[in-house]
């Protein structure tokens, strides 16, 4: 297969997006930039006072930072699921989008694994790691594993990034600038020879088979860090595929709303179709049914036999301090974007329009006026370890649900109009929901040890995380999207040689294969 | 024939890398084992003079260049050995008074806030009485914080007692999460210094002078034990609640001087150890709190009242 130095006319879209860029990027970029910086005033501080600049105690002692750990590495799952186990299974239409979720891999597992070092009360030391480990500890698991996922996945977003690199040294031969030496040394002197390819694509087959087993692992481990304890809530044995489910959806999640994102600020209307939202949404669809599948198996078994020491921790969160969290999590987080995913595709939806009680306005007006009494009352009524399920299952709240299924339903006929909308609003909650989840496995379950909490001093007995925890959890949120955002400025974000194999061509058994499975 | 050339060249220099990388292996155990040889060999020549005293070095270790031996100090990590201590606390002497834990707080120097024995007020279920609990760190047999800890910062020893080493703790706190006790404690802050204090020179034994981000506990007062004495909490507990002794001499001593043999008390005295289903074999034994003679807390307000 020849290079051709010219590109076709869609990718001019890719390249224009690559070279221009407008006043909004900078101002984007300028706001990252400055939420990232201001995080790291935040750790300055905290590095002089200690973990005391946090609000976490020796009660709860992991807090907001091991939450974002958590978080991190489970959007980072996507990079593995995307290019490796649709690429084994021969689904084509992954193309446009693999790099977007490799993109997304590298980028948060980068913060992911700095936010057990800024969570460290003698950072100072970290050395200590690599001169005395112990094996036995889940958390040499997790700093063997993180590394090993963090430099095969760079290598697998880089094996594919080869061809368009030198592509794009290419087109830039004329202009000579740094790009052109950035793009000349990363490019290996590819030429695009028949034996390149074929190198090429052995390399990728191997990284795809060989990046699988090392994803599970990853998220395997880092769960192992709570299930290998005697805690209840983390003293489990499903915690293991539970957090591998729970990092897929999230992370397939993730990549819609980065596909959205950059089929709007990008223009790639081309690459990005409505075809791939859709199939990203039936995987994401997929992965959210077995992920509640997994918490249902979670809490049911544990709540059925309410054991002594997890009844506590199971109050709090069905019915106590944290239940207001722990069902928006449940029914905002995973089972309404499961019904925005699939509820828009019913044909029936239409006639929804033509019945005047639900009209969107008035039901949305009554819904959050329900929904801030039932706020108010919560947060108002007694929160001690004994639950008020009377309260609970009062016709207040039942009242409130009902207006907001009713408000889901009025907005089904304007979903289906814009299908894509659908998609991203459900991805975003579910990644919003990965974080709240992963708040809800930890501080819960740090409040609810075997032996009762007496202490005198409230703050020790609660965790409200300070501003120097949420400034350095935006900063992190911040520099994810930005060293994301720059990757983009950087290199390609839709691989053009790939994307370009799927133009009509003499057949050839491989890839006529890909295209049934595509059909 | 060109391409089985360069087939045999490439597997020529794999060859001759695989030599060379065997030779420096090689080379390397031997000078290590070499180094091994010549140390053990000057050991010798150092004891042998030791045997011809006179007066002035009598029963003093001389080395070759008539400079006295100094006996190496014991690793900080090393116990007395043939020694596994073992603390049984009779809960129905104990008043909740808090004695034991303003003992502990004044020896060790304990960070203002933490508790490395703490007494709790428990109650079993609705039917039966309160009672008041004294939490130590159970030095487990089979210790969760031991087992998580990344860095082998803290460590079982033979005696039985779990310690922390400060100089290697990197503070992740899993030995926190992992303890089912809540025996452990952060320093959040750089601790208060007393100047008594900041002029000792850091023993694990000891845990003193505390530093900033490192985990603390309850270490069953290593050094009190080592010399035969009671743990400052034992000492301090004027209803002579909390036994301690050696299992391997089946003897444990109060502070009211009342030594028995361990397995007997634990044995007559209906023993258990708390959260035993965990299976982390704690070194801490509890006698019930059956007919006790001492107040048991009855409602929340005395705890309060009671510890001012």
């Amino acid at each position: 297969m020849e290079t051709p130095s010219r590109f076709q006319p869609q990718e001019r879209t890719i390249l224009r997006s690559l070279l221009h860029s407008g006043l909004p990027f900078y101002l984007w970029v300028a706001g990252l930039g400055g939420l990232f910086l201001w995080g790291i005033r935040a750790y300055t501080v905290q590095l002089q006072e200690g973990l005391a600049a946090t609000g976490m105690r020796d009660y709860v002692s992991w807090g907001l930072y091991i939450t974002n750990f958590v978080f991190f590495i489970g959007i980072s799952h996507v990079g593995a699921l995307m290019s490796a186990i649709l690429r084994i299974s021969g689904a084509a239409w992954r193309k446009p989008v693999t790099r977007m979720a490799e993109a997304i891999t590298f980028s948060s597992l980068f913060f992911g694994a700095l936010m057990p070092i800024v969570d460290l009360g003698r950072p100072d030391r970290i050395w200590h790691l690599l001169v005395y480990p112990r094996i036995q500890s889940p958390i040499v698991w997790d700093f063997v594993c993180i590394f090993t996922y963090l430099i095969g996945s760079t290598i697998f977003l880089y094996l594919p990034m080869i061809p368009d690199v030198a592509l794009l040294r290419d087109d830039l031969s004329q202009a000579k600038g740094w790009r052109y030496r950035l793009y000349s040394i990363l490019a290996l002197g590819w030429r695009g020879m028949p034996d390149q390819h074929r190198s090429l694509e052995r390399a990728m087959s191997v990284m795809a088979v060989l990046i699988i087993p090392i994803a599970v692992s990853v998220h395997t481990v880092v769960s192992w860090i709570f299930g290998m304890t005697l805690r209840p809530g983390w003293n489990s044995t499903i915690f293991g595929p539970y957090f591998v489910m729970g990092a897929l959806v999230s992370g397939a999640a993730s990549v819609v709303v980065a596909m959205a994102a950059f089929r709007r600020f990008y223009h790639l209307e081309e690459y990005i179709t409505l075809k791939h939202f859709r199939n990203m949404a039936l995987l994401v669809l997929a992965l959210d049914l077995i992920y509640i599948y997994f918490n249902i198996a979670e809490y049911l078994t544990v709540g059925y036999k309410m054991e002594e020491a997890e009844r506590g921790l199971l109050y709090t969160l069905l019915g106590g301090e944290y239940a207001l969290a722990f069902w928006l999590v449940q029914i905002g987080g995973l089972l309404l974007p499961a019904l925005l995913f699939i509820l828009p595709e019913v044909g029936a939806v239409e006639r929804i329009r033509r019945v005047p009680l639900l009209r969107p306005w008035p039901l949305a007006a009554a819904a959050s006026i329900s929904l801030a009494a039932m706020v108010l009352l919560v947060t108002q009524g007694p929160t001690q370890t004994g639950v008020d399920f009377g309260s609970l299952g009062s016709s207040l709240s039942w009242a409130v649900a009902l207006l907001l299924a009713l408000l889901v339903i009025s907005t089904l006929p304007a979903l289906r109009a814009h299908r894509i909308l659908a998609y991203v609003l459900g991805a975003g909650l579910i990644v919003i929901q990965a974080w709240l989840k992963r708040y809800l496995i930890i501080v819960p379950t740090l409040l609810s040890p075997y032996l009762p909490i007496q202490d005198p001093r409230i703050e020790w007995t609660t965790y409200i995380p300070t501003w120097v925890e949420w400034s350095i959890t935006l900063g992190a949120m911040a520099g994810f999207v930005l060293l994301y955002t720059l990757f983009s400025k950087l290199f390609p974000i839709v691989s053009i040689w790939e994307t370009r194999e799927e133009e009509p061509r003499p057949a050839v058994t491989h890839y006529s294969r890909e295209r049934e499975a595509e059909a | 024939m060109p391409e089985r050339h360069t087939v045999s060249r490439r597997q020529f220099l794999k060859l001759s890398a695989l030599a060379a990388g065997a030779a420096a292996l090689g080379r390397g155990v031997l000078s290590r084992f070499a180094q091994t040889m010549e140390g053990t060999a000057s050991q010798v020549r150092a004891l042998l003079p030791a045997f011809v005293a006179d007066a002035k070095t009598l029963g003093r270790l001389i080395g070759q260049d008539g400079r006295e031996l100094q006996p190496v100090p014991p690793s900080p990590r090393s116990a007395p050995q043939r020694r596994k201590w073992v603390m049984v606390i009779d809960l129905a002497r104990c008043d909740g008074c808090g004695r034991c834990t303003e003992a502990c707080t004044a020896m060790h120097m304990v960070p203002f806030g933490q508790e490395w024995i703490k007494v709790y007020r428990m109650k079993d279920n609705a039917a039966a009485g309160a009672y008041w609990f004294p939490r130590p760190c159970m030095q487990c047999d089979n210790p969760p914080c031991v087992a998580v800890c990344p860095v082998d910062a803290t460590f079982k020893r033979e005696d039985g007692i779990v310690l922390i080493d400060q100089d290697r703790c990197i503070g992740c706190r899993y030995c926190m999460a992992a303890c089912p006790y809540s025996a452990r404690s952060f320093n959040w802050a750089e601790p208060p210094h007393s100047l008594a204090e900041l002029a000792r020179s850091y023993s694990m034994e000891l845990n003193i002078p505390h530093r900033k981000g490192v985990v603390e506990k309850c270490i069953f007062c290593p050094g009190l034990v080592r010399e035969g004495q009671l743990p400052a909490c034992a000492a301090g507990c004027p209803m002579g609640a909390i036994y301690v002794g050696d299992e391997l001499e089946d003897t444990v001593t109060n502070s009211w001087g009342e030594t028995t043999r361990f397995s007997e008390l634990v044995h007559q005295g209906g023993g258990y150890r708390y959260l035993e289903e965990l299976g982390t074999e704690p070194r801490v034994y509890y006698l019930p709190h059956r007919d006790h003679q001492y107040p048991m807390p009855e409602t929340a307000g005395q705890i309060e009242q009671q510890r001012g």
